[in-house]
This record gives C-alpha cells, structure tokens and sequence, in this order.
C-alpha cells in the first residue's frame, strides 16, 4: 500500500445508483478503516482539530481505530459531536479537517470523513451510545428546532444534567437532516433517526408539530411554563426565487419544496400519497450542496438534468464529492449561464428556461470573479421542469413574535459567535438562524457554543 | 396523536371533528389554519379553524372530501385521533387588532362559498362577542350542501342564504345577492369574502366596481405550511407571497387569482390531474386531491 494514497471507500455503480435512492457510499469496513488509519501520523499539534468547528480530538479517536478499539474511539467522537454518522457524511471535510492534514501536503489527507462514519455506524450496530449524566440539576432549557443546531445544543446541556425539551415545527424530528439532505447522502432510519435517539437516550425530551411563534411564544415559553432558558435554532427559512418573469409558472419549484416532497414526505416511495412531479428535462437553477441534491433527486426520478450556473466550476459552493458524484451521475452542467425568464406553455405549464451566457470579471466583495452577461448570447433550453436553489432568507415568525429579539439587516438573529447569547435575557441563538444558509457542521458548532453561553447564564443565575 | 372528540357528518362529503390540540386552541385567532395529518405516512392537509374552546383545549375543522388523504380522513370516528396537527398556522384576520368602538361603527358583509362558510363562523362569531353585528351571505351548490346554517344564524345580524340551483333560499351565485342587496338600498364598508378561487375572483370583480375592500382567504397548495417550501405562493399587487406566512388573507383587488387558479390547477382540474399523472408517473397517489390515486 502506497502511504500517500487513500484507501479508497466503495461506492454503488453510478448507473445503478442514477436510479434509486440507497446510499451512495458503503463506507469502509474495519479493515479498511484500520489501513487507512494506519497513515495518520498523530500529530501533537494537531492542525485537523483546529479545523474541525466541534474540535473533535481527531489523532485521538484515530489512534483508538488503528489499535482496533472502536468503542474507545467512539467515545472520544461523543465527547464532541452527537451526530458523528452524519457529519461523517456531510461535512465538507476538504476545506476543514482534511483540508488541514499534513499528509495532504504531499499526498491525499487521511479520510477523517469516513473514519468518522465508521466508528459511527460501529457503534449503531454494538449499541454503543453516550450514557445519560448520574446527577441532573433539574434546570429546565427549552431548545426550539430539531435541527442539528438544536440536537446539539440539546444534547450537550443533556449531558451537564439539564432538564431539556426540543419543539420541532414538523411531524418528523432532524430538521435540514430529515427535509432537505436525501436519503442517497444520508439515509433517514438507518442514521438520522439512530441518531436522535442516542440524543434521547441522554434523557432529552422532543415535541413535535410546535411552531414557536405562533402555537407558543419564547415569553410563554418563559413566563408560563417554567423554561430558565430558550436555544434558538430554527434553521433558514424561506426559500429565495430570482424575481423573473415565469417564476410562477407551474412546474417552477424551491429547491426546499422539491426536496422535502421527496426526503419528508417520502413522495420519491411507491407507498407515498404526497406526489411529485417527474420532469422529462429539468433545470436546476444554483450550484450549492441543495442544488446537487434535488438535481440528483430529480435525476432518480428519471429526469435529464441540467444544472444552470452563473459562475464557473472552481466558484461552485458545493462539496467537492457532490460535484463528482453528480457527474458520474450524468448531471449536466451548465456553467456561466444565467437565467433570464422561464417559458410556459398556454395553459401555464413550463415549456423552457431562457438563459445568458456569463464570463467571469473582476473579483466582488465575496473575493469571487464576478459574473458578468454576454450581450446578445441568450438562449432556450427546453425543460418542463425548473428548481430554483439560491438559497433562503430567514423566517421572521420568531423573531416577529419575540421583544427585545433583534435582528440584523438580513433579518437573522443577532448572536455573539463564542456563546450564542442574543439581545435578550435568557434568549441564546445559533445555526443558520443566525448566520443564514451554511453548514451541517457550522449549526453544530453553534449549538454546541449555546450550550455552553447558557450553561454560564445558569450557572451564575 | 390528537383525539377526536367529535365527529360528525355536516352535509353531502362535508365532516367536521372536534380535535383535543391544546397548544393550538390557546392561540388560535381567527383567519388562521391548521395542517392535519391522518396517519403517520398521510399528507400534510391544510385546513382553516372553524372555531376554537381555550378552555377545553379543543379546535374544530371542517373537511370536504375529495381525494385519497381527506376520503381517508372521513372515516375517522369520535375516540380516534389524527396522527398530526399543528397549528394555529398563518397571520389573524386584520380585525381582530382593530377596536371594537371602531369596528361596531364600520359595516361589514361576510361571503361564504361553500366550504368557505367553516372559516368565516369563526369571525362572525368573534364579532358577535365584540358586540358588533354583520351581514353574512352564505351560497351553497345546493340545499344538501349547506352547512353551518343554523351556527350562522346565532352569531350574524342578518344571513342571506342562496343555492346555485334555487333548491333552497335565494336562486343564483352570491354575487348576485351582493347586487341584490345593494340595490335594495345597502352598503357596506368591508367585505370578507372566502370560498373557492372562482367565487373570490367574481367577488372581487364586482366590488371593486362597487369600491368596496374585500378581503379574501387564499387556500392555494402547500407543503410544511411555514414558509419553508414556497408552494404556496401568489402575486399580489405584483409581488410574490407566501400564503402560509403572508396570508392567508389579503387584500383580494390586488391578488392575481388568474394565476393562483392556474397553479391551483396543478392538482385541481381534470385537466391538471391528468397532466400530474402523466409528469408524476408511479409516483402519482392521489396527491392532486381527487382521483384516489392510480388504482
């Protein structure tokens, strides 16, 4: 074995996989995970770690694989993540963990992504999950989202021996993890659910189908029902749309709709009575991981599918492992192309997406080169299907229904990034609520930093 | 699981239930709506509260049944629960801010279509308890469609009952008891009107002529009910909402119902299921509403 490459991890046959909805990757076995192991040199000081928004110990849990002792290992992930099977799955390890590896130097980094997930899906499949703290302080926190800013923020203050109670707006607990990440990338009882229920193992109580803001305020929450403190993460939001003409056309739908169609609402299922519209030829409009994951959702579903975005490959915000599966899929992309005006039929059904060629300009504010329109290069092309993914805005219903909550100028919550505490007393913040659309990783660090702010803010009370 | 404590056939397919929801019966103002679910893989239907006890911690719904999910739902007996309810969901009626001084001086005519009419009890009822007396025309199909007849009359200063088909009260489509009524002499200040798109629609029409502001409740198709999905979105007075967040009332001289009723159709018209039959291939069960699915 050459020390400089990475075991590689098997995966289903992309023509295969183009046509259902089981996971993409297999993961690696144990031995592969102990070869691969094996090229982590164990830094002192250790890069990777400071590239891990949760501070996961990585050369520690990595030294626990490579002696074959995964249950130790999977107790050093929990010292610092609930959710190691999703992040092993979702993070964007390249420009974190992986991005930091001295090995990458000179060589592929060590796969701390799949090292992560092994250990695990080891430990669903032991039973092996965090134990509950002998002695609870009988303080009550009130954590509103079941998203991973929420779980976690949930999770950790579980553990300090808070009394804690998690309101989720759906019928299904996990938030981005359940609508919006596919089954494909993250299967739902086999990971996600497992997951939430190692959080209530920790004595963490759920209740679904409450939207703070409207079935209860944070003040009620509060004053009538003995909270001493409130989390919010209640995730992004709405869905933005370009603004033009067609966009209400039918068969023009939000990334979020699409995919919560088919990730909620299993409408991807035979057995399921939520439809979804199949398309011929559909466009996916954006070039994040949403826009990947409901063009690679509409291409199970047996459409032709084409990505349409404004900047070139190296500015596409996805994870670098969506972008390849999506090609080894028969995604097309469509770069520096932007639409201009969606096309109907009479009777207001998508007939077409006209679109503009773009060349890159000079750098904007975001340190990208700016996309700039080439006169007189539009053209049609012919879909009957068009999902726009361009990202969310925030939902005001909580903080339109909470005084002495402000937000910014984006209407996100405003919250100190070390401890999440928001204008409000008692009132701490983080995730995308905060910060607007981002990561998995991101919310989970936030929440994690809440968990600490309102430890302190009890503490001290 | 929320139970049923009530249930019960109102008129031809229209059931009402009584649902223990604690949370929801003690903000519920209305104007808003709920989202049900029948079973743990049912679909999320959105329905406006009928009325409301805080004190029994109950919310009553009304459902017409059209499709697979809401056939399913009419089978639902006293003692059984719904799997899923959350709500109050969407913004109050306006009025409901307003003064009640100010709103006894105003003259307001409610205009009940059909199913419209549950969503509307629930406003007459809190005028009522305000002390200030409204018109309410009700228009029903036909006489074995009409419901909530003698709940109305209890809470409305005057009830103008009409079937399309003359089978019982006045004869013809509530925009002519609307015409009806103002050449008898009668004006109003505000008008509410809810029921189905169409009838808003030539409600609208009219009472713009009559420079009369209607507002109207918007039930297009929805998913989580949020804002998080944005099937539900509209034009109105040219900029696009969302009538889970947004609504679902708005100001019904400035909503675009051409486009609303077309991408209502999506689900709703022969025309629409045949065409989500065919785009949504097997995965097509019934979601439009109304043909049962493919078997």
């Amino acid at each position: 074995m050459n020390v400089l490459e990475k075991v590689p991890v098997r995966e289903q046959d992309p023509k295969v996989r183009a046509t259902n909805f089981e996971e993409v990757c297999y993961g690696y076995n144990q031995e592969e995970a102990m070869a691969e192991a094996s090229r982590c040199i164990g830094c002192k000081n250790a890069a990777c770690v400071k590239g891990c928004p949760v501070s996961i110990d990585i050369p520690g849990f990595i030294s626990k694989v490579k002696e074959g002792n995964i249950e130790d290992a999977y107790k050093i992930i929990s010292e610092s993540s609930s959710l190691p099977a999703v992040c092993g799955r979702v993070c964007p390890q390249e420009s974190q963990c992986e991005g930091k590896c001295i090995r990458g130097l000179k060589g592929d980094p060590v796969s701390i992504g799949k090292l992560e997930r092994f250990v695990a899906d080891w430990a669903f499949e032991n039973d092996v999950h965090p134990e509950p703290p002998m002695e609870k302080n009988g303080k009550k926190v009130a954590v509103i989202g079941s998203g991973p800013a929420g779980v976690t923020c949930a999770g950790d203050l579980a553990k300090m021996g808070y009394d804690v109670t998690v309101f989720e707006a759906l019928h299904e607990l996990g938030g981005v993890l359940v609508y919006g990440i596919p089954e494909f990338r993250l299967p739902k009882e086999r990971v996600v659910r497992k997951e939430i229920e190692n959080v209530k193992k920790l004595g963490v109580k759920f209740e679904t189908n409450v939207v703070v803001g409207k079935s209860v305020t944070i003040d009620n929450l509060i004053e009538d029902e003995g909270f001493e403190a409130v989390f919010i993460g209640s995730g992004a939001g709405l869905p933005k749309f370009m603004g033009i003409p067609g966009e209400n056309a039918n068969g023009v739908f939000s990334a979020n709709e699409y995919l919560t169609r088919s990730n909620l609402m299993k409408a991807f299922r035979e057995d399921s009575k939520t439809p979804i519209m199949r398309g011929k030829k559909v466009a996916v409009v954006g070039g994040g991981n949403v826009a990947m994951d409901a063009a690679r959702t509409a291409l199970r579903l047996g459409a032709e599918v084409h990505i349409v975005y404004r900047r070139s490959e190296a500015e596409l915000p996805a994870r670098v492992e969506e972008v390849h599966h999506a090609k080894e899929e028969g995604i097309i992309f469509d770069l520096l192309t932007n639409p201009v005006e969606i096309l109907a039929d009479e009777n207001g059904w998508v007939s077409g997406i006209k679109c503009i060629r773009m060349e890159l300009g000079e750098p904007d504010a975001s340190g990208r080169r700016r996309p700039v329109e080439v006169a007189g290069s539009e053209f049609v092309i012919d879909v009957d299907a068009v999902i726009m993914s361009l990202g969310t805005s925030p939902n005001p219903l909580i903080s339109s229904t909470t005084e002495g909550l402000e937000v910014n100028k984006w209407k996100c919550i405003i919250a100190e990034e070390e401890n999440g505490k928001t204008t409000k007393e008692g009132v701490y913040a983080g995730g995308d609520a905060v910060t607007g659309a981002a990561t998995v990783i991101l919310a989970m660090g936030a929440g994690r930093a809440g968990a600490k702010g309102i430890h302190e803010y009890l503490s001290n009370k | 699981m929320y139970k049923i404590l009530e249930a019960k056939e109102l008129a031809n397919s229209i059931y009402l239930f009584v649902v223990e929801a604690k949370r929801c019966a003690s903000y519920c103002q209305p104007g808003q709506f709920v989202i049900v679910r029948t079973t743990e893989d049912g679909e999320r239907i959105p329905l406006t509260v009928c009325d409301y006890d805080r004190d029994a911690g109950t919310v009553t719904i009304v459902v017409q049944t059209i499709g697979a999910s809401t056939m399913e739902m009419k089978e639902l007996k006293a003692g059984d629960s719904f799997h899923d309810f959350v709500g109050p969901l969407g913004k109050a009626s306006e009025f409901i801010m307003e003064d009640a001084e100010e709103l006894k001086k105003k003259k307001i005519l409610f205009v009940a279509g059909g199913l419209g009419t549950a969503p509307v009890y629930p406003q007459v009822k809190w005028l009522h308890e305000k002390g200030v007396d409204v018109d309410v025309i009700i228009g029903s199909k036909t006489k074995d469609m009409l419901i909530m007849e003698e709940e109305m009359k209890a809470v409305a200063g005057n009830l103008y009952v009409t079937t399309d088909d003359g089978s019982y009260g006045r004869s013809g489509m509530v925009t002519k008891v609307i015409e009806d009524l103002y050449a008898e002499g009668k004006t109003y200040d505000v008008c509410v009107a809810i029921g189905p798109m169409i009838m808003m629609k030539f409600v609208c029409l009219l009472t713009k002529k009559l420079d009369l502001h209607t507002i109207v409740s918007m039930n297009p198709i929805m998913v989580d009910g949020t804002g998080m999905c944005g099937a539900c979105r509209l034009t109105v007075g040219g900029e696009v909402k969302f009538a889970c967040v947004d609504g679902p009332e708005f100001d019904g001289h400035l909503v675009n119902f051409d486009e609303a009723m077309k991408r209502q159709q999506m689900y709703k018209t022969a025309e629409g299921r045949a065409v989500l039959k065919e785009k949504e291939g097997d995965t097509h069960h019934g979601g439009c509403g109304v043909c049962g699915g493919n078997d």
